[in-house]
Formats: C-alpha cells, sequence, structure tokens
C-alpha cells in the first residue's frame, strides 16, 4: 500500500511536530502518529490549542493555530508523537468582549471542547475538585474501538415498550444493593439487569448520563448541613461525553468502554436504553455563571440571547441553547448520531423539548428545522424520539408538538387526568375514556405510540408519595418549601405521610395497583419510575434534584418489605406483554370490522352496554376490548373487560355478554389481598357469575374472555 | 515496566511487570504478539502489574482477537483485583479465561 504523506508534519512548535489539520471531524480524533484538532468559532480572532499532561494544574505546552490552519470559521490542526492517554486538551480564544452585542470572549479562560468526548476534572463522583485549576471540566480524546461483537440497537416496536425511568446512581448507591462493583455506577447497574427482566421492563430511560458538574451549585444544607449537589444532571458540561462519577473505571478515564458495555449488556438481555437529552441549557448559567466552554468559544452563536445581549431564559436555569442556529443546530445532529452510531442508543428523550421548536429570537416556529431534521435523520431512523413536549417559558404542546410523523410525547395530560381520577375528582369519566385509549383526541394522526402514558416521573411524587401527601415537604432542598410543582394532584389516603395504621396503608396500596393497573391496559407506552413497583418513598419530598442520600437511592430492602407491590408490577407487566391487544399501532376504530360479534372497543356501565357520560356518573368507567382485533385483526387474543370504581363504597357492574362460548375470568382485583389481586396468564379462576361483577370501593378489576 | 518470556511446562509465560499504560503498551504488544503463533498455549503472568491502562486493556484485546477460533490458547495469570475490577467493569473480562497462579492458568490451559 502506498504510504501517506499526511503522516509527516509539515511545521513545529517548541519541539511539537504539526501539520493543517482535517476540519471535519470536529473535536479531537485519533489519526496516524498524532491527533487531530478541529475547533469552530464564527467570532474569535485567534485560537489556540492548550495541552495538559492528565489531570496537571499547568498547560504542557500552548499552540497557537496558525492562520494557514483556520478554514472559513474552523481552526484545526493535528500534533503528532502524544500520548492520547495521557493527554487533555482545551482552548483559548480571543475575541471581542462585546456583552451589549453578545460577545464575550476572554483569553484568559482555557475552554472546554463543545465535541469532548471525554471529560475529565470529575473523574469520582463527589471528590472535591481543586478550584484553583485554571481548568475545571477537561477535554480528552478517545479512542472508538469499542469490541460490539453482533450487538446493535434493538428496534424493538414501540408499542411493545415498557419504560423504566431510571437514575443511574439511585439505583444502586444504596448499600442494600449489594453490587460487588462500585455502587451507584454503570458498573453496578449491570448487576441489577436481572432484577429489571424479573420486573419485565424492556427499555430503560436514564436521567441525564452526559458529563455534568455534581459541584454545579453545590451548597450545605440549611436542615440536616448535608452538601446538596446537582444530583439530577440536568445541567449539562458536555453533550457528547458521560458521566465519569457515573462510571466505577472514571478514575481512570475508561467511562466510554463501560458506558458501552452496559449497553451491550441491556441488549444482550433485550432491554432497550433510551438517554434523557438536555439540548435546552448548558451549566454555564447566565450574566454571571461560569466558562465552561461555550461562552467563550462563541456565546452569540451557542446562546439565545435578548436584543441587549442578555441570556433567554427559556428552561429556568440560566440560559438557553440556540438550537435553531445551523451551527447550534448540526451539533445537536452530530451529537445524537454519535450516541446512536458509537454507542448503539435505542432512544432519546428530550428535555424541554418545546424549546428546541423555538427560533433565535425565543419565538415557537411552525416548521422547526431541528425537530423536523432529527426526524429525517437516517442515522437516527430507528431510534425513538420523545418530547418533554413544554418548557419553562410557558409553551405548552402536548398533543401539537411538531412530530413529523416520528415524535412521541410525554403525555402530562395522560398524568394529570389519572391522578385527579384516581383520588376521586369529578368530571373526568370522558377525558379518561380517551386517555385508556391512547389520548385520540390528542393524537388523532399520530396513533396511540404517540403518547408516553406514565403518572410518575423523576419530577414530582413518587408513586408512594402520591398517595401518601396531600401536598410537596420539600424543606431538605433548602429554599423553605418553595421549589417544585405545587399541583400534585395527589391524595395522601386520610393521614398525611408516615403510619401504622394498616387501614391507611392498605388503601394506599391498592390505590398504586390501580394505577399500575389503568397504566398497563391504556393504549400507549407505559413508563413507569424507578422504584414505584415497590413503593419508594421521598417522605413526601417532589423535586430531590438536589439530593445525594436516601430521598433518592434505591432501598433494595423495599423488596421484601412491599414484596406485594413488586409481585403485583411483575404481573400487571406480564400481562400487558401477554395480551396483544394492549399494544396497538393504530386507534380503535368503535367497530367491529373483522366479525368478532362484538367491535374494537365498547365503554359500559353499571349496566352493560350502557356507559354513563352524564354528570350523575363521577366514579365508574368500564371498557372492553375485543381480542379478535388484536393488532388489527391480525393477532387472536382473549377479550379483555376493566371496570374502574373510584367511588368509596363497592359496585356492581354488569357484564356484556360474550359471544362464541367464551366465558368471563378473573385476571386482576385490586380489592383483594395479594396473591389473589392477580393472576398468571393461564391460570385465571373462572367467574360464577358471568352476569355481574362487583367491584370494591377504590379498585379496578380486568377480566379476561376466553 | 519489562517483559520477559520464557516456557512453563509445554506452555509460554510472558511475565509483564510494572505500569502498563500508553507509553509501555507498545513494548507489550510486540513482545506478546511475537508468540502469539498459531497452536500457542500462552500465560500472561501479570502478577507484578499495578496498574493497566485502557492501552494495555486493548493489547489484551487484540491478542485474544488473533489468536481466538482455535488457532491459540490463551490465561492471564494472577491480575490484581483493580484491574480485574476494571476489566469486568468494561467487559474486557469476559473474553477472558483467569487464573491465580502459573500452575492455575496451566490446568486452564489444559482445559480450554
Amino acid at each position: 500500500m502506498v504510504e501517506r504523506i499526511d503522516v509527516y508534519p509539515t511545521h513545529i512548535h517548541e519541539g511539537y511536530k504539526l501539520r493543517p489539520g482535517q476540519t471535519l471531524p470536529f473535536g479531537a480524533s485519533i489519526v496516524p502518529g498524532g491527533i487531530n484538532f478541529s475547533i469552530f468559532s464564527s467570532h474569535a480572532t485567534t485560537c489556540i490549542l492548550v495541552l495538559f499532561e492528565k489531570d496537571a494544574d499547568k498547560p504542557l505546552v500552548e499552540i497557537p493555530f496558525l492562520e494557514e490552519f483556520r478554514i472559513g470559521n474552523v481552526y484545526s490542526m493535528t500534533v503528532f508523537d502524544i500520548d492520547y492517554e495521557n493527554i487533555e486538551y482545551g482552548f483559548r480564544m480571543d475575541g471581542p468582549w462585546d456583552p451589549k452585542n453578545g460577545h464575550r470572549f476572554d483569553k484568559t479562560k482555557v475552554l472546554m471542547d463543545p465535541y469532548a468526548k471525554v471529560i475529565g476534572g470529575r473523574d469520582v463522583w463527589g471528590t472535591n475538585p481543586d478550584w484553583d485549576n485554571v481548568y475545571q471540566h477537561r477535554s480528552r480524546p478517545v479512542l472508538n474501538d469499542f469490541d460490539w461483537e453482533h450487538d446493535k440497537p434493538l428496534e424493538l416496536p414501540i408499542e411493545d415498550l415498557v419504560i423504566y425511568e431510571m437514575h443511574v446512581r439511585s439505583f444502586t448507591r444504596h448499600e442494600s444493593s449489594k453490587v460487588e462493583a462500585t455502587p451507584g455506577t454503570f458498573a453496578g447497574m449491570i448487576e441489577k439487569i436481572p432484577y429489571l427482566k424479573e420486573l419485565g421492563v424492556n427499555c430503560v430511560e436514564l436521567l441525564p448520563i452526559y458529563e455534568f458538574d455534581e459541584f454545579e451549585d453545590s451548597r450545605r444544607s440549611p436542615i440536616t448541613g448535608e452538601m446538596l449537589f446537582q444530583y439530577w444532571g440536568y445541567s449539562t458540561v458536555g453533550f457528547f461525553a458521560p458521566k465519569a462519577g457515573y462510571a466505577a473505571t472514571g478514575k481512570y478515564g475508561m467511562q466510554v468502554d463501560e458506558f458501552k458495555n452496559l449497553v451491550k449488556e441491556l441488549h444482550a438481555n433485550g432491554i432497550e436504553i433510551i438517554l434523557d437529552v438536555v439540548f435546552n441549557h448548558t451549566a454555564e448559567g447566565n450574566e454571571n455563571g461560569q466558562y465552561v466552554s461555550f461562552r467563550g468559544i462563541d456565546n452569540k452563536i451557542y446562546y439565545m440571547l435578548t436584543p441587549d445581549g442578555y441570556y433567554f431564559n427559556f428552561s429556568g436555569t440560566g440560559n438557553t441553547l440556540n438550537c435553531n442556529h445551523p451551527v447550534v443546530r448540526n451539533m445537536v445532529l452530530d451529537c445524537l448520531r454519535y450516541w446512536a452510531a458509537e454507542y448503539h442508543i435505542d432512544g432519546f428523550r428530550f428535555d424541554l423539548a418545546a424549546i428546541l421548536g423555538r427560533d433565535q429570537n425565543g419565538a415557537p416556529l411552525s416548521n422547526p428545522p431541528l425537530l423536523e431534521q432529527l426526524a429525517h435523520d437516517p442515522i437516527l431512523a430507528k431510534c425513538k424520539l420523545i418530547a418533554e413536549a413544554w418548557d419553562a417559558g410557558g409553551l405548552y404542546q402536548v398533543g401539537v408538538f411538531p412530530a413529523y410523523g416520528r415524535w412521541a410525547e410525554w403525555n402530562g395530560k395522560y398524568r394529570d387526568a389519572l391522578r385527579k381520577f384516581i383520588k376521586g375528582e369529578e368530571n373526568l369519566i370522558g377525558e379518561m375514556a380517551s386517555r385508556v385509549q391512547g389520548s385520540p383526541d390528542l393524537y388523532a394522526t399520530r396513533g396511540p405510540t404517540a403518547s408516553i402514558n406514565f403518572i410518575t416521573a423523576h419530577d414530582g411524587f413518587t408513586l408512594m408519595d402520591l398517595v401518601s401527601y396531600n401536598g410537596k415537604h420539600n424543606e431538605a432542598n433548602g429554599w423553605n418549601n418553595t421549589d417544585g410543582a405545587n399541583d400534585n394532584d395527589s391524595w395522601n389516603s386520610g393521614w398525611e405521610g408516615d403510619t401504622t395504621d394498616p387501614g391507611i396503608i392498605q388503601l394506599r396500596h391498592r390505590q398504586v395497583k390501580n394505577f399500575a393497573t389503568i397504566l398497563m391496559v391504556s393504549q400507549g407506552i407505559p413508563m413507569i419510575l424507578m422504584g414505584d413497583e415497590v413503593g419508594r418513598s421521598q417522605n413526601g419530598n417532589n423535586n430531590t434534584y438536589c439530593q445525594d442520600n436516601l430521598l433518592n437511592w434505591f432501598d433494595w430492602s423495599l423488596l421484601d418489605k412491599n414484596a406485594d407491590l413488586l409481585k403485583f408490577f411483575q404481573k400487571v407487566i406480564n400481562f400487558r406483554q401477554t395480551h396483544a391487544v394492549l399494544r396497538s399501532r393504530t386507534h380503535y376504530r368503535h367497530a367491529d370490522y373483522v366479525g368478532s360479534g362484538i367491535p374494537d372497543i365498547s365503554f359500559h356501565g353499571t349496566q352493560a352496554w350502557q356507559p354513563d357520560w352524564s354528570a350523575n356518573n363521577q366514579h365508574t368507567l368500564a371498557f372492553m376490548l375485543s381480542g379478535d382485533h388484536a393488532k388489527g385483526g391480525k393477532v387472536h387474543d382473549d377479550h379483555i373487560y376493566v371496570a374502574i370504581n373510584t367511588y368509596w363504597d363497592a359496585l356492581s357492574f354488569g357484564l356484556p355478554q360474550l359471544p362464541h362460548g367464551r366465558r368471563w375470568h378473573m385476571a386482576i382485583n385490586t380489592s383483594m389481598p395479594t396473591p389473589e389481586d392477580i393472576w398468571q396468564p393461564g391460570s385465571e379462576p373462572l367467574l360464577g357469575d358471568q352476569h355481574t361483577v362487583w367491584v370494591g370501593n377504590r379498585s379496578v378489576i380486568v377480566l379476561v374472555g376466553r | 515496566m519489562d517483559v520477559q518470556t520464557k516456557p512453563f511446562a509445554d506452555a509460554t509465560v510472558v511475565e509483564v511487570s510494572g505500569d502498563v499504560d500508553g507509553s509501555t503498551a507498545p513494548v507489550m504488544q510486540e513482545a506478546i504478539m511475537a508468540v502469539a503463533q498459531p497452536g500457542c498455549r500462552l500465560l500472561i503472568d501479570m502478577s507484578q502489574v499495578g496498574f493497566m491502562s485502557s492501552a494495555g486493556l486493548r493489547v489484551m484485546l487484540i491478542l485474544h482477537r488473533t489468536i481466538s477460533g482455535g488457532k491459540g490458547n490463551v490465561v492471564l495469570v494472577g491480575l490484581s483485583d483493580d484491574i480485574k475490577d476494571t476489566m469486568s467493569a468494561t467487559g474486557f473480562l469476559k473474553f477472558f479465561t483467569t487464573a491465580e497462579t502459573l500452575d492455575a492458568g496451566l490446568q486452564a490451559l489444559n482445559n480450554g
């Protein structure tokens, strides 16, 4: 083979051999003989590459990008003979200091590469940083040579997913997890994959794992004196790098391999992985914030600024990424492609995604180019794209998020309706009927798979707290209980917080089972919050973003304490996975189009075939699904009948009679104690009375007809 | 870092001592690949290695890929707990057979 001549240097600086680099890809790339560095800035006047030995506080060398190393607004050069494992790099940029016009260049700062694939400086979670170090978040090069063997993204049909929203550190940090690896890490999570499989979830959605700084705005709790961190991680330092502090091997800079190994192991067990990605803002804050990267590289391009040069704050956290600027848009696209291709990520959940549909002045766009581009991108073509379809600037787009036939949404209206209905609020029967059908009122053309159904998520109460507290109790966060949402639609079941009253405890468990059951028999994609399956509590705190302690950590002793809930969740998830009729890609037609004798869905009241939509009925909803219509009639399933009673007394429901000699069997009855609350498929007891069934107070029953 | 190659029963021992990082891994790679011939029976003695970086792990994986598919057998001997944990967390460990001692390694080669 002919030898390439570009492995030979053409320039030299203080003994370092150089040549003009490749403009693309941006970032640091390991090339034959050296490392190629490339970075964009449209307003810098000069750019210097700053190299450090790993962890050193003083630079090893500063190499200016010569004028012939700049093409357009891109500075690139190859530096030869440097050890990729032992080097950290940053940039020093000069340019105007003119905040009124959006420019904040400061050549005294060493800036992290926006495309850094590994970021040092916070290598081990919670280790106090050296604040005197001039370079806090340090870009490092990485080899992309992980041995995936036969792995690839799973591409499970989205309607078959049961999503488990979880926090990597919280999952195994508690000593009760008994993991052999460092607790609270990617490696620790691998050891708990059998638990996830047994639960029956087939997709994990991780709270942010992009590098963030747990010490950002860290402080002591005025109540307990303990350290409060940026714990959840909704404040990105680097979009291309996994959080080092989440890796047992972060101390050796091997978080990339460790995280890829987690993805590979999840896939080998049939579990997809979705990342919660935060493209709406960065960790650099507002006018008074720190220099990490973007503000010193090209402030005016990367951030949405007011006409006076201040930061727009649609994210509620100080700044807003200018994601519909063509250059920033490309960065977002490069980033997602990198995670999809290089990490085999199955999908993305976009935090405060409504921001991604705003123009550079903050106005909502009717045809946002970023969202359209992501929807049509060839590399992301099989990835799940899920929007949190609102932002902190008042834009609420549930049902109207620009979807391009691809985007699903966190259905906030599903959450709100279920919470209100189950606690016993009135005037919800009509809306509930819509929610259990996959919200055709919101997603008429997009189908039920546009709806990510959930009752709880990281923001807000856990499921157990939802049925144990009327109000939030966020004092531990140190803001006098002013933070966190006030409209929780929660009900404490008769006593605020912890109780030993067996009746209240029993009611709470029943309410949890009611929620779980309705969630699993609703069309759309169910998502459950880590720990809800074992009754995890945050003591009424509905905003635990800063708590690195038991308020967030999964206490594995709950598996025994609330074994009835865990068993119920395992079985109710299995119920959903057993019955194809619950997992439809298309909306119900309210007609019998396969000749089964009953329509695909029918609603009923306390009398069969007589749904009561009047104001007289505030507490009951019953519906029947025709198993012959499963998957558009291609699959034959059992018929399913669901009756919900949110009234404080038991009620009898007349049962629709089944065609073709089928008979009703009891699959789920939340008013019964475990193990008679839910039956394994095939073992459901035959109903002695095929004409009426009693549904206990505040209870749900599910029957199968076969 | 130092690498010595010597025979041990009917196998070859590659004895590595010192730290394996980006600067020393190529030396180790050269020594190991020299003996990674078809039909080889290798014991890589790591009991004197305190630290092995990502570059070192990659050399091990290259070795594995070179002789996998029946072209030879390799056992890693005397891994420190720290290296073992690192290899486990990053998925490298499951590509390899490991043993505590050279004798146990020989046994493992015979079973492999």
